[in-house]
């Protein structure tokens, strides 16, 4: 396009070049001191005393039972989010119900609410002096400061990100080819694995990443359940924060730098992923539209 | 497969889709539901067909209620105005969709499911389209695609859901025909939507008029369009013109003439509207008995027939007159020109909306 511009006359809708020009260098300068200089410096920081001391700190028993707590706490909370995101967004998308809206407005509510305060409610709730806190003790069952309350906190945390996804374009899509299914003789759950489930795989699985993401990065809520015990209780974020307090700064960026990776490998799926789930988007948008 | 409804009922809040129907087709018929939108003639649709269920009233197949059966189990194909196409299935997938979505004990094996694909691809004359996806398809072939789906599970009824409405005017017309002898080859008993009423005449063997929620009249299209039950029909089937008309001793009136009288105004001085077609209308250049003075405002050549929109001297009313083009070269008229019309036919309507 700039190739061919020069020999064309200039168009009333194109800003002068210089106006172009700050504004790019204001919108890259930005990039580059919020978001690209930090993960130079955390990869910076990770190996500054080489390699032998990064590996070592990645793999000591505390650093590798954070690493293993937050994958769990990933792994049970992504599939769960999963099945709530599908259901939820089904239900919304597909069926007329009283207090839909507030379904979908409730969704929202860990994304609006502090991490802080969402560890603080499951704390009422399940702590000692909470409102289940006395039956749980009677029965044995650790809740908080345990790896379930972690669990519940994670679980919270990323609900909204499966369902924000699928919502919009299962409206879209509407309910013609499910009909068509069950008219064609496929029971409910024929019509969902076969129908429903490949026409919104791509958003599904970007949501899904974008869920994941969070739920190994949480920290505020996981924070305040968690109590924080070495080797116990501990996930990633957490285990960063007691190393960097504890002056360990090559030992904090080391593991650091993992979440650092999980984050570009994020953002390169997410790309691919984003651009397949608005292809579906724009293809059920069509369908909509008369010739 | 013959379907019988009766008294049927469908409310969705304050709205009666469906109010109080009753219908019975007969097996093999080529069924149009015809109505302005609103009329509740999808609704009656997605009613037979188990998409929607009905507050009361009860759906016969062959004599046997399924009011109550799954839209699964009732053995319907539903056509989809746009098409409803599996977009991530190939077209070959979509087809034998319906087969391969049947219990195992009485699912057809694969090659059995491709073989039969294959014949229905043939049938809608698109069988090299097989592995391509939908969103490589035009509207229309999208839509045959989509029959040849419904097609594919056996249905005793096949319904369609205004099939056409999405496609343009070249594309809707050369469907309708194969639609049409498609049937003729088939035999289904079928039922269609549409406002169209061009489509429904053309295409149906019997036509079901719909208004708000009730039928207004059940006929084939001859009856339909040639003795409509009531007003609502007569102007919901074309362009009419209306008049008001004087009926007294029997069949004399004052204005227009030569009408079609109900048996009862035959006594009486009676005030009604008299329903005349554009193509049922005489232009004269001589006064003659009956005939209304109008001054010719308006000529549109479409095709090979001419309308004339005329102003009446006796009332304020534009006139429509549609005529053929021979009939128009041999009158030698023009815009301004004053003439006499002459209705060779009227229906009358007593009392109705005076």
């Amino acid at each position: 396009m700039s190739a061919s511009g020069q020999f064309q006359p200039r168009r009333a809708t194109t800003e002068p070049l210089w106006l172009r020009g700050i504004l790019l260098t204001l919108a890259l300068g930005f990039l580059a001191l919020f978001l690209l200089l930090p993960l130079v410096i955390v990869f910076g920081e990770a190996f500054s005393k080489g390699w032998q001391v990064y590996l070592a700190a990645i793999t000591e028993p505390a650093a590798a039972h954070a690493i293993k707590l937050t994958l769990i706490a990933a792994v049970i909370a992504v599939p769960c989010n999963a099945i709530f995101g599908l259901a939820a967004s089904w239900a919304i998308a597909k069926f007329q119900f009283r207090g839909r809206q507030f379904l979908i407005t409730l969704i929202d509510l860990p994304i609006a609410v502090s991490p802080v305060i969402a560890g603080l409610s499951l704390m009422l709730i399940f702590g000692a002096r909470g409102w289940w806190g006395e039956w749980l003790n009677d029965h044995d069952l650790q809740v908080m400061f345990a790896v379930p309350g972690i669990v519940l906190a994670t679980i919270f945390i990323t609900f909204p990100y499966v369902a924000r996804e699928l919502i919009p374009l299962m409206q879209q899509q509407g309910r013609e080819a499910e009909e068509a299914a069950l008219t064609l003789g496929a029971s409910g759950w024929q019509t969902f694995i076969r129908v429903t489930l490949p026409s919104v795989k791509w958003a599904l699985l970007y949501g899904l990443i974008l869920c994941n993401a969070r739920a190994m990065g949480e920290f505020g809520a996981v924070s305040v359940v968690s109590g924080k015990i070495r080797e116990q209780t501990n996930t990633m974020p957490l285990h960063i924060e007691i190393l960097y307090n504890e002056y360990q700064f090559a030992a904090a960026f080391a593991v650091s730098s993992l979440l650092a990776l999980l984050a570009l490998l994020t953002l390169v799926l997410k790309s691919s992923l984003e651009w397949r789930a608005a292809r579906d988007l724009a293809e059920a948008e069509a369908c909509r539209r008369p010739e | 497969m013959s379907i019988e409804v009766r008294q049927l009922r469908k409310n969705f809040g304050d709205f009666k889709a469906v109010d109080n129907v009753s219908l019975s087709i007969q097996s093999g018929e080529l069924t149009a539901l015809l109505g302005p939108s609103g009329s509740g003639k999808t609704t009656l649709l997605r009613l037979i067909a188990g998409l929607e269920q009905s507050d009361s009233g009860s759906i016969l197949f062959n004599g046997e209620d399924i009011s109550d059966h799954h839209v699964s189990e009732r053995g319907v194909g539903f056509v989809f105005q746009h098409y409803a196409l599996f977009k991530h299935m190939t077209v070959a997938e979509n087809v034998g969709f319906g087969l391969s979505v049947k219990p195992k004990k009485f699912r057809p094996s694969n090659a059995e499911i491709q073989k039969k694909v294959q014949k229905l691809l043939e049938l809608v004359q698109l069988d090299w389209t097989a592995d391509r996806y939908p969103s490589q398809l035009s509207g229309g072939q999208r839509q045959r695609i989509a029959l040849a789906r419904a097609l594919a599970v056996e249905p005793k009824v096949l319904l369609l859901d205004e099939p056409f409405g999405a496609l343009d005017a070249k594309v809707r017309a050369e469907l309708r025909r194969w639609l049409r002898r498609l049937h003729d080859e088939i035999h289904v008993t079928s039922v269609f939507v549409t406002h169209d009423q061009e489509e429904a005449l053309e295409v149906a063997d019997r036509i079901v008029v719909m208004n708000k929620g009730r039928v207004e009249q059940d006929g084939t299209p001859e009856q339909v369009y040639d003795h409509p039950a009531n007003p609502f029909v007569y102007e919901f089937l074309g362009t009419v013109n209306l008049f008001h008309a004087r009926v007294r001793d029997g069949d004399k009136l004052v204005q227009p003439s030569s009408a079609d009288l109900p048996a009862e105004a035959a006594q009486l001085e009676q005030l009604g509207l008299a329903y005349v077609r554009p193509h049922e209308i005489d232009v004269l250049h001589d006064k003659e008995e009956d005939a209304i003075a109008a001054r010719l405002e308006l000529i549109t050549v479409v095709g090979p027939t001419v309308r004339l929109e005329l102003q009446s001297q006796q009332a304020d009313q534009i006139i429509h007159v549609e005529l053929d083009k021979t009939r128009f070269k041999q009158l030698g008229l023009s815009v301004g020109q004053h003439t006499w019309l002459k209705p060779r036919y009227s229906r009358v309507f007593l009392g109705e909306g005076i």
